[in-house]
């Protein structure tokens, strides 16, 4: 299992800090969810971690600073899930799956015998077989979300980077595109990065939250420590009450003015 | 290997049986007839296979790379380039140039070419980022007309060169000799040769910059040899063929609805396809006026420019 660490990460669009010295240390098995307002800095974090977006800081895993690293290996590192992946639509199942064994073949080559078999084997555990020969224009979103993340499962890599991976799904596929995460993660040992804007899914699964507003950490720890009605209030400018159930999940009930 | 001139069709291949060594064919060819043979159709068909196959894997590639379906060789720069480096030489007095040891033609035409690319990539990349497809086209569609505008202004201060230059732009295979086929054979070769050992990368780039790069890709590494090579093979091939349109959109397209969207297949058999689609295009422009000729420019934009109308409509529907 492996560990992820982030020393003073910032994000600088064009003058505007999108975020500032995000300091953290996920460790290896843990499932940290990021959560805050519309433009709090959450997508920019997880480019970051990813490099596809200039940043200052350090992003390590497993101690070796992912910057020093080839951008073949950062790939076998970390694998990450877009808000909006791009799909070309005339691309089967299967060869999309496919471009997850990319950072494993050279340059010039091809994928080799084991990494078509290891695809496969993916399509079987994730009951994908039925999309592997269709295009992706004729899928619903909650098979396509499925084939992206066994995109990301293709990669091999340790740490999974999820980008708002059920905004476009409705509450039933949210719960079946989430536990199908937590299932990974439990099988791979896998370190999981997540935002999410939905706060109730985000206590349930998680193991611990990152409050993130204005591009600053402002609150971090267990669900029912970040989840509290006045720190919700305080950031979201919501009005809300926070229920905890007998077995200890949260759910958050927004609360009508009058 | 048909024409006006020269001996019956059926003798041709017995003529060249004849050739080879220890076969002896009395195939009723004339040595005059062989030399047309020889050296005006041998040369010409070998060239249209060469500039088709050139044309059509730059297309198939410049489309990939820009995930752009209506981008082709032409509307990077490349053409109007070439077609100003032309317009050059013909104005410094063209006859003058034929004693020159090396033709300047198809060298102005291909600096001009390279030229045009090159602000084009600059411009575009400059003020793009990383989302630089769309800003890289409209730079390209800028540089073109700039070009055009700069030979329009060469040409009005110099119409004695008006035919001769307008007969260049719209294409010719006709006058092809082995030193053409020479001339472009080594840029064919390296050019394919680059963008056949990509095509597993553009399928990658197919989900994006941001993606392909998260997926271990260097995007900006694979866009700059992709396009360098492809412009290297258009260059040569407007170079010595002119501006023959159309191509490097219609043969990668008509591949896509046989064989897929997957550039493992779309590039080698858009090689293919454009090599034969050429010699073939040819044909036309040699028999509709016989014994005068139709310039290939004209034919493939004559099929060209209604596939392409077609193009844009599939797209709207599937919108």
């Amino acid at each position: 299992m492996t560990s992820l660490a982030l020393e003073n990460v910032s994000v600088t669009y064009s003058g505007r800090r999108a975020l500032v010295d995000f300091s953290d240390t996920v460790k290896p098995g843990e499932w940290l969810c990021l959560i805050g307002p519309n433009g709090a800095g959450k997508s920019s974090l997880l480019r970051a971690i990813v490099g596809t977006t200039p940043h200052s800081g350090r992003v390590l895993v497993d101690g070796v600073a992912l910057a020093s690293r080839p951008q073949r290996r950062r790939a076998q590192l970390v694998a990450y899930v877009p808000q909006t992946p791009m799909l070309p639509p005339d691309m089967s199942g299967r060869e999309y799956v496919l471009l997850g064994r990319n950072p494993f073949v050279s340059h010039f080559g091809s994928e080799a015998h084991h990494d078509k078999a290891y695809v496969n084997d993916i399509l079987a555990r994730l009951d994908l077989e039925d999309l592997a020969d269709r295009k992706l224009a004729n899928l619903s979103g909650g098979e396509r979300q499925r084939l992206v993340v066994a995109r990301a499962i293709a990669q091999e890599a340790p740490v999974l980077l999820l980008d708002e991976p059920t905004s476009a799904l409705d509450i039933g596929h949210q719960q079946k595109a989430l536990e199908l995460v937590d299932k990974l993660r439990r099988e791979h040992g896998l370190t999981v990065v997540s935002a999410m804007h939905d706060l109730t899914l985000a206590g349930t699964y998680a193991d611990r939250l990152s409050l993130i507003h204005e591009g600053h950490v402002v609150a971090t720890g267990t669900p029912s420590e970040v989840l509290r009605a006045e720190t919700l209030a305080e950031f979201y400018g919501v009005s809300v009450n926070v229920h905890t159930e007998p077995d200890g999940s949260i759910a958050i009930i927004p609360r009508r003015s009058s | 290997m048909i024409g006006p001139a020269g001996p019956t069709w059926w003798r041709v291949p017995l003529a060249l049986l004849d050739k080879l060594p220890l076969i002896e064919i009395d195939s009723g060819v004339t040595n005059s007839e062989w030399l047309i043979v020889w050296q005006v159709r041998t040369p010409r068909v070998l060239l249209a296979a060469l500039v088709g196959a050139t044309l059509s894997a730059s297309g198939a590639s410049y489309q990939g790379v820009f995930r752009n379906p209506l981008v082709d060789p032409y509307l990077l720069g490349v053409a109007a380039g070439a077609g100003l480096g032309a317009t050059f030489v013909f104005t410094i007095n063209r006859a003058g140039t034929s004693d020159w040891l090396v033709d300047p033609l198809p060298l102005a035409a291909f600096v001009g070419g390279l030229l045009a690319v090159f602000v084009t990539y600059i411009v575009g990349t400059a003020f793009g980022g990383d989302q630089s497809s769309t800003t890289l086209v409209l730079a390209g569609v800028a540089v073109t007309s700039l070009a055009t505008a700069l030979q329009t202004f060469m040409l009005q201060r110099n119409t004695d060169v008006v035919r001769q230059v307008y007969s260049w732009i719209l294409g010719r295979l006709s006058t092809a000799t082995w030193d053409d086929v020479r001339l472009v054979l080594p840029y064919a070769v390296v050019s394919t040769t680059a963008l056949l050992l990509h095509r597993r990368l553009l399928d990658v780039l197919r989900v994006g910059d941001e993606e392909a790069s998260a997926l271990g890709t260097n995007v900006r590494r694979v866009r700059l040899v992709v396009v360098v090579a492809a412009t290297l093979g258009t260059a040569a091939a407007v170079a010595v063929s002119g501006l023959i349109g159309f191509v490097g959109i219609i043969v990668p397209h008509a591949v896509r609805l046989i064989c897929g969207t997957s550039y493992r297949a779309v590039l080698p058999m858009s090689i293919l396809v454009g090599a034969a689609f050429l010699i073939l295009a040819d044909i036309p422009g040699r028999i509709l006026d016989n014994p005068a000729e139709t310039p290939i420019g004209v034919v493939t934009a004559f099929l060209g420019a209604p596939f392409f109308l077609l193009l844009l409509r599939t797209r709207q529907v599937a919108r």
